[in-house]
């Protein structure tokens, strides 16, 4: 991993960027230095990797994984479309089913609360300027 | 007294009522997350920042300040109460705190913590009062070679100190160095590594990358942890210390707030490294040692004194010199760079009300603790009932209100959920997230005194080193060499793994 962000920094430094010299540095140059450092690094971690028998990385669970992180994009991306109160629901049941244990009926109450606490907290409290109704509502009726 | 009179201002700035709402919500919203098993100060900090934006400066760093004694505290709560501690800081509280609730003496256990972090916080709020002026003033003689070298030794140590592999520790914090490359570079105004993509112009936001790395990895990871989560709560019944046990404590307190503060100071110390410190002090000291691990009331006193005052004075560095000692503070100079102040040794001359007003607000919110902790110690116990699958989606959703908030633009939530995956990557390969904020918040800086370093002395690297011109300098680096190889000898690196281990 740290390899692969090594190689990109130091390519991508030196392809698009003006070096410069030691003296007047280019917008290159630092990247690129600590690219190639991260490219040693990288190797070593490798390295040692190989050449002792350490534990075995733990297994990944995916499941969380993916849909605690989409249930972030979600709400980012609903919010402009759908509004406040999609862009929740949406949230909630997805993060909600990366867990283990997930009951539709707590899944439910849980939306609610957090619609609820959402647009009296953040809405109305803090007058952040979020969409309360998705976008093909006008004149939404919920401040 | 000059001393005197800073405090006065300070106090006159704490103590304005808003001020004091804002510490107090500050230190309950703390207390309310950093109670939750398995959330410690960084992610509880992470989580919080965004409420503090839309206020100015000061009351956004005192609110911040009492978020993060709140989360401290409050991870104590749940190692004694639970056997869980909430972050590393209180392993060393868990040894002996669950031991004396099991004993039915959980009361005790807490109020002493309590009274224990006031004491510390007190002192160090001194010590910080006193220490940081005359600092400040042999900072702002810094030229850019010193800063340089500063921030590779600030690095170095806190790579040192960080757990797991050395190798990937400093690895984490070049990748962060690198990440907090992107954006527009200040000196020719080129885009780099944006990829065309407008957002990532102004650089990646860094509350964005601190909650996804922190939260969201917080998230994942505790979810697939679920078996561990039903946990036990012991019964607090009466909550003050016997006489006994208050003459059995003052001492390690007062010692443990000595060692506190001292290695607060150092980059990459702060509080994990004070309690360990502590708790084995105390029990080489200890007239019977053979207690320790069974629920001796010193174990609690004095480990949980040193890791409060070791988190006050790691401010010390922050404040005066602008370079965060460890991922607490990383966050306290994102959080200043967000309000717009450039964090170093002119903030204390440039805006002493923010200065000061941030350490009598320290006092303030030790006190707080108090106050709060104390009578509300049921709520904190039911809370720590409530199942996580309520918690983790508000977790969630409050995360998600707060980036969006930043600038409306769902870009930002794309970029903490990839940071979240990232971090999830990081924390499986057992590589310390820590580092690379640090990393992140440094590389700017770093660049850009390299660069002027360079310029000043026409190429030539060796200013960085060279004794004669550049003594500082020269000895920053020096110490951070001796610090790699101290921890590069096969002897020490066993006693340094031991001591992350010894649990």
């Amino acid at each position: 991993m740290f390899i692969a962000f090594g190689v990109f920094f130091v390519a991508w430094s030196f392809a698009r960027y003006n070096m410069g010299s030691a003296v007047r540095m280019g917008p290159g140059y630092f990247p690129a230095l600590l690219g190639a450092l991260l490219v040693v690094l990288g190797l070593i971690v490798l390295a040692k990797s190989l050449a002792v028998d350490g534990p075995r990385v733990d297994a990944f669970h995916y499941k969380p994984l993916l849909l605690v992180s989409g249930s972030v994009v979600a709400y980012g991306y609903l919010m402009k479309p759908g509004g406040l109160i999609v862009a929740t629901i949406a949230a909630v049941i997805v993060g909600a089913l990366g867990g283990e244990e997930f009951r539709w009926k707590e899944g439910v109450i849980l939306t609610i609360v957090l619609v609820l606490f959402s647009w009296l907290v953040f809405v109305r409290g803090l007058t952040l300027p979020f969409p309360m109704c998705p976008e093909f509502v006008e004149n939404c009726p919920i401040r | 007294m000059e001393l005197l009179e800073h405090l006065w201002l300070g106090a006159q700035v704490a103590f304005s009522w808003q001020n004091v709402l804002y510490c107090l919500i500050g230190a309950l919203l703390g207390t309310l997350i950093g109670v939750l098993p398995g959330i410690g100060p960084v992610p509880t900090i992470a989580m919080l920042l965004p409420i503090t934006f839309k206020l100015d400066p000061t009351a956004a760093l005192i609110m911040l300040a009492g978020i993060y004694y709140g989360a401290q505290y409050g991870g104590s709560t749940t190692a004694i109460l639970v056997n869980l501690p909430g972050e590393a800081s209180s392993v060393v509280t868990v040894l002996d705190g669950y031991q004396m609730a099991r004993q039915g003496r959980a009361g005790p256990a807490l109020a002493i913590a309590a009274i224990g972090s006031f004491v510390a916080g007190c002192i160090a709020t001194l010590i910080i009062a006193t220490a940081a002026p005359p600092l400040a003033e042999v900072a702002l003689k810094f030229g850019p070679a010193e800063y340089f070298s500063l921030m590779v030794l600030g690095l170095v140590a806190a790579t040192v100190l960080a757990h797991g592999s050395l190798v990937k520790a400093i690895a984490m914090v070049v990748l962060g160095l690198l990440l907090g490359l992107v954006g527009t570079d200040v000196n020719s105004g080129v885009l780099r590594f944006t990829f065309d993509i407008p957002e990532l112009a102004d650089g990646i936001g860094f509350a964005i990358v601190a909650m996804g790395m922190f939260g969201v990895t917080e998230i994942i990871t505790n979810l697939e942890q679920r078996a561990t989560r039903e946990v036990s709560v012991a019964k607090v019944t009466h909550l003050f210390p016997t006489l006994e046990d208050l003459k059995r404590s003052w001492a390690p307190i007062l010692r443990g707030t000595a060692i506190g503060s001292f290695l607060g100071i150092l980059p990459g110390g702060g509080a994990l490294l004070s309690s360990f410190a502590s708790y084995t002090v105390e029990k080489k000291i200890s007239k019977h040692p053979e207690q320790f691990g069974k629920g001796a009331i010193e174990g609690v006193a004095g480990p949980e004194s040193a890791n409060n005052a070791g988190a006050q004075t790691s401010f010390i560095p922050m404040l005066t010199l602008g370079i965060p000692g460890n991922a607490v503070m990383a966050l306290m100079i994102g959080a200043l760079m967000i309000q717009g102040i450039a964090p170093g040794p002119q903030v204390m001359n440039e805006k002493p009300a923010l200065f000061w007003g941030l350490i009598a607000s320290m006092w303030l919110g030790n006190a707080m603790l108090i106050v709060l902790n104390l009578p509300l110690i049921g709520i904190w116990i039911k809370l720590l009932q409530v199942p996580y699958r309520y918690l983790f989606p508000s977790i969630l959703i409050f995360m998600n209100v707060g980036v969006f908030s930043l600038s409306n633009n769902p870009w930002d939530c794309l970029i903490m959920s990839v940071f979240g995956v990232l971090g999830y990557f990081c924390v499986k390969l057992e590589c310390e997230p820590a580092p690379m904020i640090l990393g992140f918040i440094l590389g700017p800086l770093m660049e850009e005194n390299l660069r002027r370093a360079m310029l000043l002395s026409r190429g030539d690297a060796t200013v960085f080193f060279n004794p004669m011109e550049k003594p500082i300098s020269f000895g920053f680096l020096l110490a951070a060499v001796a610090l790699l190889a101290i921890i590069a000898l096969p002897n020490i690196r066993k006693r340094r793994e031991e001591v992350f281990v010894e649990e």
